[in-house]
């Protein structure tokens, strides 16, 4: 176990993540479409995401949450506009896609680990197999991520040894091997049982300290209110409203978002 | 001049029992590297090959296998050149082999969650690595007992190669009988030596469902 003096951005070399480079854009998508079928998945979402930016996205179900951020990975594909990740266009060509994906970690609800590897393996391989990296090069950097999740002792076990805040945290420290530019958290706690949510939580926290570019779909408004620069709210596939926590959660100015926080809130 | 059943007719089947093994282990060899092609052409992300794998297995799902048989051995004859029943017949039971593996093998490959294919994408590994290192070892765990399974079917398909004249332990069976007249005695024995070929790999494909049956997750 590592000490909590080593969560603060102060630590510096042991795991930490890219210092940002402040003020530059991220993430930028204009006028993003997405349909499945007749289905408007997304509608004219307009998003600037700058580097070190924390962003939360709310909303309820089938509300294209998800779907954004997959977009922006392309594991969706968008329809209409644009989507650009650190200068580079998704779907423009495959080359670009590789880059994007190099560079944007994905932390899913389900933990998606490989059950036929172990933890240091899963780690290893996408560092090894797209980053062309050395393995035991590999293992020393997901050692080190591991440590910063604080799961080292388990790196030999495999997936279905762990409880499931475990493998949620060996999915961030999986995506960190990649030293990625922005994470995605696709409802990361989601899946999880009551007790594991603090620890997965508090990985994240963490990572925001250290200046991580995130965007988090989650329905955990606590962690919202301590990390987010900026909270989004969406429904029926639209970008409702958007704010820093203080107002957002104090003043919401839509009828929906009102309704939605009234029930996730008061329950 | 009727002969009698004796130990040498029983050698002669016993020994007909290689060919049957050859002729299984070529179409097995031969089915499984095109039922590789076959399961990745149904999976890959082009409609067109899709299409090509699909109509390929319907086709071989969808004809009697002594038709293909028949088909491949005077097929080749009609063509001007002369083929050798094993031959005919390893060329006939590989092309059904792929066929049935590779839709065997596709669900395999598509029984594995969503999640596996979305996780390696987001890490940026490519086709080849994804299939290589995560979806295949994962999709093999689980083919291992259904691939036994088929191989018992594909020993017991090699007897229809006698009537394209390949003597293997079926075609020694009839041999036996025309000579000796003993059809229950001769045809009983020849079953008996099918089902002892074929049992063990029964009760294995039933061990390795039980060892391999769910993919851990």
């Amino acid at each position: 176990m590592t000490s909590p003096a080593s969560l603060s951005p102060a630590s510096g070399a042991a795991g930490s993540v890219r210092p940002p480079e402040s003020g530059a854009v991220m993430i930028r998508m204009e006028k993003v479409e997405k349909w499945y079928g007749t289905y408007h998945a997304l509608q004219d979402i307009n998003l600037t995401v700058t580097a070190g930016e924390r962003i939360v996205i709310c909303g309820p179900s089938g509300s294209g949450k998800s779907t954004l951020i997959r977009c922006i990975n392309a594991l969706e594909h968008h329809q209409g506009g644009r989507i650009e990740v650190d200068g580079t266009e998704v779907g423009a060509s495959s080359k670009g896609l590789d880059k994007v994906r190099a560079e944007v970690g994905m932390v899913f609800q389900s933990f998606n680990l490989f059950p036929h590897l172990t933890v240091l393996q899963n780690c290893t391989l996408a560092p090894r197999k797209v980053r062309g990296i050395a393995p035991k090069e590999a293992e020393a950097i997901a050692m080190k991520y591991l440590e910063r999740v604080r799961i080292p002792e388990q790196a030999n076990k495999y997936p279905g040894q762990l409880s499931g805040g475990q493998q949620q945290r060996v999915a961030i420290a999986r995506a960190l091997c990649m030293n990625p530019k922005v994470m995605l958290f696709d409802e990361p706690t989601s899946a999880l049982d009551p007790e594991m949510v603090k620890e997965v939580l508090d990985t994240m926290i963490s990572l925001a300290q250290d200046g991580m570019t995130m965007i988090c779909v989650t329905h955990e408004m606590g962690f919202a209110r301590q990390v987010a620069d900026r909270v989004i709210f969406m429904d029926k596939g639209e970008i409702v409203e958007q704010g820093p926590p203080e107002t957002f959660f104090a003043n919401p100015a839509n009828e929906r978002t009102r309704t939605f926080l009234g029930q996730i809130l008061h329950h | 001049m009727i002969r009698q059943f004796t130990s040498a007719e029983f050698l002669f089947l016993l020994m007909a029992v290689r060919w049957t093994l050859l002729l299984s282990a070529i179409a097995f060899v031969g089915g499984a590297l095109g039922g590789v092609l076959v399961a990745l052409a149904r999976t890959s992300p082009y409609a067109w090959l899709r299409a090509v794998a699909g109509t390929y297995i319907q086709i071989f799902q969808g004809t009697p296998l002594l038709m293909q048989l028949f088909l491949v051995f005077f097929g080749a004859t009609m063509l001007g050149g002369g083929i050798d029943p094993l031959t005919a017949a390893a060329i006939g039971l590989t092309l059904n082999g792929a066929a049935f593996l590779g839709e065997i093998w596709r669900g395999c490959i598509q029984a594995i969650p969503k999640g596996q294919w979305e996780a390696s994408t987001a890490l940026g590994l490519h086709y080849v690595t994804r299939m290589r290192e995560i979806i295949l070892p994962q999709a093999a765990k689980i083919a291992v007992a259904p691939t036994v399974g088929f191989l018992v079917l594909l020993v017991k398909s090699t007897s229809l190669a006698s009537i394209i004249g390949f003597v293997e332990l079926t075609r020694a069976g009839q041999i036996v009988n025309n000579a000796t007249f003993r059809p229950f005695l001769v045809f009983g024995i020849v079953a008996a030596i099918y089902f002892v070929l074929c049992w063990p790999l029964s009760l294995y494909s039933r061990h390795l469902e039980k060892k391999f049956g769910t993919v851990s997750r």
